[in-house]
């Protein structure tokens, strides 16, 4: 050890080698320790997933015929009745909720992505809030709003309740795309004298689009399995109806009226009505990461 | 291996009879690279690189972009190995051990053969004290004098200690870009490695900072062999002993050219490209 105290830099060296060899035994098992345990936790996560999977397919696939999607109910007792009117039901209502939500919420996306002034942050708490307001309160609101106001049930109230419920999901996934748009880009189109609005529509929303598409098809996700802004705004409907200023069916109200009745096949057809939305929640979200993808691609 | 021949190697050569060819400032190596290829799923990237790096030495790897400098230079710390497309082949031996050989643990051979990176990346979240001993404590070192004699070491080594001896508990994040490059050398000298790995590490610097960070790797040497990227001729002919010239082939693999003395490779080049190269003809 003579020749090592001689330079206290191969000292130390000699020290820090010997006690990284040391501790290695020690730090490879923290490792693998904890490497073990974010699998196990990955795996106690799967259950529940693949079990609610697992049991609506079990219980709601031998609902599935094509009278199923293409008749509307029968009453107790006759066989054959389906839920069309349901899926054409949500299909409206959604569409409305979209048409309101999509706009406004890029609108308002893009002045939020542009500014971090008082009023925007203000916005952002509010938004927030909203995301996290109960959506029974909100179908609460939209009865209050339009329901006793117009003295009718409707699906347009309903959908004002969807659109809520979607809003703020639209605003938030679509300001963070927009802010990943890298500022050189704005001022380059700047600096070739585009106006705000211009450079918006020309550069900013199409480099930010598949963050956009991906925040608009979690919207739809989310609001299309929405029950509790329905119950008691477009209340549901036994009929085929598609005018929006009156009663209407839609899958998530199919799934809680039936599932609460004491028939057997009433039941069923309230599994399968869950086991369709399930599908397209399954769809939209596995879409939305194609468009990521697709559109990434596209613009490499 | 005993700790003691451990340490030895790093100043007198214990392998085998090194190639370095017989330049008059033959001295030993620490390193040498045998036949060493790159590729990232099945796509030769770097092939057969076989040069010797010398101990308290300045090494530069330079040549045009796309060459394969920082893919072999990653090669050298097995950094590839959390590429799992990478494959490295050939053998690279560190003081007589072969680094993938499965005898030194990859984290073993990282902290003895650190890195500093092209852009300056201090951990945001600690202070400038605890960038510094990071590598310390990854490595299990908790003897707290230990840490303090290694950070002080290091701060001054890389000339940063007079500008943050005041302040060490503050958060890197204050600091400049250049300074919070040095903070970076710092935290790899802490670890006392044998080699020190620099990809470009001035390319993100303005003239002054890269000048500090130059005149810096020529007052290592004592320290600690520096292999250094870049893509910069005068500074690898300012700062460098040795030079090895790479170059894409037909098949875009990087291909070593010429290695020398850097004297040798800048005035009198035998191979026609590496002329063509330091005299700024292409790349």
């Amino acid at each position: 050890m003579s020749v090592l105290t001689l330079d206290p830099i191969l000292t130390r060296r000699a020290e820090i080698q010997r006690t990284a060899e040391a501790s290695l035994g020690r730090r490879q098992r923290h490792s693998r320790l904890l490497v073990g345990l974010t699998g196990a936790c990955v795996l106690v996560s799967l259950v529940p997933l693949v079990a609610v999977i697992a049991y609506t397919i079990e219980r709601g696939a031998p609902a599935w015929s094509v009278d199923f999607f293409s008749h509307a109910p029968t009453p107790e007792g006759i066989p054959g009745g389906g839920i069309w009117n349901s899926i054409v039901g949500s299909f409206i209502i959604d569409g409305i909720a979209l048409g309101g939500a999509i706009p406004l919420g890029l609108l308002v996306a893009l002045f939020l992505a542009n500014s971090n002034s008082r009023v925007a942050s203000g916005i952002r708490f509010v938004t927030d809030v909203l995301s996290g307001v109960p959506s029974i309160t909100i179908g609460i609101f939209a009865y209050g709003i339009l329901v006793t106001t117009l003295h009718h049930f409707s699906a347009i109230a309903g959908s004002f309740g969807v659109g809520l419920i979607m809003l703020p999901i639209m605003i938030r996934a679509s300001e963070t795309s927009i802010r990943t748009v890298p500022t050189d880009l704005h001022e380059a189109a700047l600096s070739l004298g585009a106006k705000n609005a211009a450079v918006a529509r020309r550069v900013t929303l199409p480099t930010a689009l598949p963050g956009l598409v991906t925040g608009l098809l979690l919207a739809v996700a989310r609001g299309a399995g929405e029950s509790a802004p329905l119950l008691f705004t477009a209340i549901g409907s036994q009929y085929l109806t598609t005018s929006p200023f009156g009663p209407m069916a839609a899958m998530p109200l199919t799934v809680y009226l039936n599932g609460i009745q004491a028939y057997p096949d009433l039941q069923q057809i309230a599994w399968g009505t869950g086991l369709l939305l399930l599908c397209i929640v399954l769809v939209l979200s596995v879409s939305s990461r194609i468009a990521v993808a697709r559109l990434g691609r596209i613009r490499r | 291996m005993t700790d003691e021949s451990r340490v030895t190697t790093a100043q007198t050569d214990m392998t085998a009879p090194t190639t370095v060819e017989s330049s008059p400032d033959a001295v030993s190596s620490i390193m040498q690279l045998h036949e060493v290829s790159v590729a990232f799923s099945g796509r030769p990237a770097v092939r057969n690189v076989s040069f010797d790096i010398a101990i308290g030495q300045v090494t530069a790897l330079i040549g045009p972009s796309g060459s394969g400098k920082t893919t072999l230079l990653r090669a050298l710390n097995r950094m590839h190995d959390t590429v799992r497309t990478a494959k490295v082949t050939g053998a690279i031996h560190l003081a007589g051990i072969d680094i993938y050989g499965g005898t030194l643990h990859p984290t073993l051979v990282r902290s003895r053969v650190g890195m500093v990176f092209q852009r300056p990346n201090p951990f945001p979240t600690m202070s400038i004290y605890d960038n510094v001993v990071s590598g310390l404590r990854f490595n299990g070192v908790r003897n707290k004098a230990l840490l303090k004699e290694a950070a002080e070491s290091a701060l001054i080594a890389a000339a940063l200690w007079d500008e943050v001896r005041d302040r060490l508990n503050a958060s890197a994040a204050t600091l400049s870009g250049g300074q919070q490059q040095r903070l970076c050398i710092a935290r790899a000298l802490a670890v006392e490695p044998e080699v020190l790995l620099m990809d470009e590490p001035t390319s993100a610097l303005d003239p002054q900072a890269t000048r500090r960070i130059e005149d810096l790797v020529g007052e290592l040497k004592d320290r600690v062999t520096v292999v250094i990227v870049t893509h910069n001729m005068q500074q690898a002919a300012r700062i460098s002993d040795r030079c090895a010239f790479l170059l894409m082939a037909e098949d875009r693999a990087g291909e070593l050219i010429e290695f020398g003395p850097t004297n040798q490779l800048f005035s009198s080049p035998t191979d026609q490209r590496t002329e063509d190269y330091v005299n700024g003809r292409f790349g």
